[in-house]
């Protein structure tokens, strides 16, 4: 069984994100970008299956600009045997992601496909749902808990009320959670052998994608701050505070 | 005029406390406000949906298949109602609204606007992005229709309404998928406010240091009549449940009161809790970064701050 996995590349969750005086976007240059953790998180599901037995080849995938191939290579040194970059230079909205996803997906003949359950950048959460949606097929978002037994998918999912469990038929698509699995850390030696993995390069043409009419991005503006209260010293102190504004 | 269709969310004849809030976003644009109900049998969240304030509909779509309302089953539906002549499709920012919306949209062939925190008109909206750490404004194409998810803890509820709205039974002619289906639902039960509609939340962090030790978070939150949610990290620790978790990637709460005890403050906690109106921080590290976005900060031994201040409550 072949399973795909997304990877996306965005600002490291560690930067303190600055937005742009212009209002055009937050300021990317010189900024550490690294996998979408989630991403990672799924990646790693992927790796456990293959040692399991149950997923003989990993296709790690990514739509993005030419900085996206580190991204690649990052799944590679995890454990992708391949990679597929669709290279698109201009930003990309997640339908238009989900329509060169799937594409890949239907093309490479896979049976599962990871995605992290957002990506903190524009922490959406949409394009594992779309292509889904766009394959006619299971989703299991959310997940937290993965088994995989002959065609389908046990899946146990982060949701309001606890936790949920679906039995899905493959091929199917999951998103995955936090608590899924903890992501390795990458050894030297795999980093080394990522270099000689091959990367397959394609455009959205290719795939036979048009890119959707996007949402007009109109300006990035940052948040009021919340300002810095004070500290009281005892906890009648904090009482008499909270009881003259009558919050208790 | 705008039309604008909202998923009625429900669980157990109950409607989600999150579709007045919707509702109260639909009311930012006006028009027709239809709220439609997927259930079993959907008999008593529609009429909760009927008597909410700027309802002009309720559709009832009862069918066994609807019974724990999973994505797949529940998409195809809403796609067929979205194409008789809807300018919107809303849904709440909640995991069903998360699931489920996506789903809709790429079959609508339109981009999702996500967590709406405030609506300028029609097809402008504001959402968060970077852990809402930037807020981006955008304009979302007319046509065919907008999809989004409402961010709940931007909203208020809409009021009851002078006059309930009609319910109207509707059977869609739609073929649904086998290929998912339902195991089970480990939820925890709690006679405590729910998180995401409490006034006052209490929430333990790492310093905890056990499962047991949360008691006293328990403790306080009863006595101030609070939910209680957690930092991630005392969900990854084990110490409470997957869905206490407040913050960028869990629950999104604006209580009146929040009270976050051992917790550090990192920026995907703070995410969670930007819109409490009053955070009180107790913690034994005075550079702890949840001080600078707290109203009042006590430094201190939480396990011995936390039962003198549940005793002088």
């Amino acid at each position: 069984m072949k399973a795909l996995v997304s990877v996306k590349r965005v600002i490291d969750y560690n930067v303190r994100i600055q937005v742009k005086p212009d209002g055009s976007g937050v300021v990317t240059d010189g900024v550490k970008h690294s996998v979408n953790p989630f991403d990672e998180i799924a990646m790693e599901e992927a790796v456990r299956l293959k040692e399991k037995g149950k997923v003989t080849e990993i296709i790690a995938v990514t739509v993005g600009g030419a900085k996206c191939e580190e991204t690649l290579r990052t799944a590679l040194a995890f454990g992708a045997d391949r990679a597929v970059h669709v290279k698109v230079d201009e930003e990309i909205q997640s339908l238009t992601a989900a329509q060169a996803l799937a594409a890949v997906f239907k093309k490479e003949g896979t049976e599962i496909f990871f995605l992290g359950k957002q990506a903190i950048d524009d922490d959406a959460a949409q394009t594992g749902q779309m292509v889904a949606a766009l394959l006619d097929l299971p989703q299991a978002t959310f997940a937290s808990k993965v088994e995989i037994d002959g065609g389908k998918a046990t899946v146990t999912r982060e949701v309001d009320a606890g936790l949920e469990t679906l039995e899905i038929d493959l091929p199917a698509i999951i998103t995955t959670d936090l608590r899924l699995n903890e992501p390795r850390y990458l050894k030297l030696p795999d980093i080394m052998k990522a270099k000689k993995k091959p990367i397959e390069v394609v455009s959205l043409a290719d795939l036979g994608v048009t890119a959707a009419a996007a949402l007009k991005r109109v300006k990035v503006a940052t948040p009021p701050k919340r300002s810095k209260g004070v500290m009281v010293k005892t906890v009648d102190e904090l009482v008499t505070a909270l009881k003259g504004k009558g919050l208790i | 005029m705008s039309k604008i269709l909202v998923i009625g969310q429900q669980a157990e004849g109950k409607l989600n406390s999150g579709i007045a809030k919707v509702v109260n976003a639909a009311k930012a644009i006006g028009g027709e406000i239809h709220v439609v109900v997927f259930a079993a049998d959907g008999s008593a969240a529609a009429a909760q949906a009927a008597a909410i304030d700027g309802v002009t509909k309720v559709i009832q779509i009862d069918r066994a298949e609807n019974d724990h309302g999973l994505a797949v089953i529940v998409e195809p539906q809403i796609v067929a109602l979205a194409k008789t002549g809807y300018s919107h499709v809303f849904a709440a920012g909640t995991t069903f609204g998360k699931d489920l919306l996506p789903r809709v949209a790429a079959k609508l062939g339109v981009q999702q606007v996500s967590d709406i925190m405030a609506v300028h008109g029609a097809t402008s909206f504001d959402r968060p992005i970077y852990a809402g750490n930037a807020i981006l404004t955008v304009e979302a194409p007319a046509e065919p229709c907008v999809v989004a998810t409402i961010r709940l803890a931007s909203f208020q509820a809409a009021g009851d309404a002078a006059a309930a709205a009609p319910i109207e039974k509707q059977t869609l002619d739609v073929t649904l998928p086998t290929h998912t289906r339902f195991v089970k639902l480990e939820a925890q039960k709690s006679e405590r406010p729910e998180l995401q509609s409490a006034n006052r939340v209490v929430s333990g962090g790492r310093a905890l240091a056990s499962s047991e030790n949360f008691s006293i978070i328990y403790s306080l939150a009863d006595k101030l009549k609070a939910g209680v949610g957690a930092s991630r990290a005392a969900v990854d620790s084990g110490y409470v449940p997957n869905d206490m978790q407040v913050g960028q990637t869990g629950k999104i709460i604006a209580p009146e009161l929040y009270f976050a005890i051992g917790i550090s403050g990192a920026i995907q906690h703070l995410a969670g809790i930007k819109d409490a109106r009053t955070i009180v921080a107790i913690n034994k590290d005075p550079e702890a970064p949840i001080f600078e976005v707290a109203d009042y900060g006590l430094v201190g031994d939480l396990f011995t701050l936390v039962p003198e201040l549940e005793s002088k409550v």
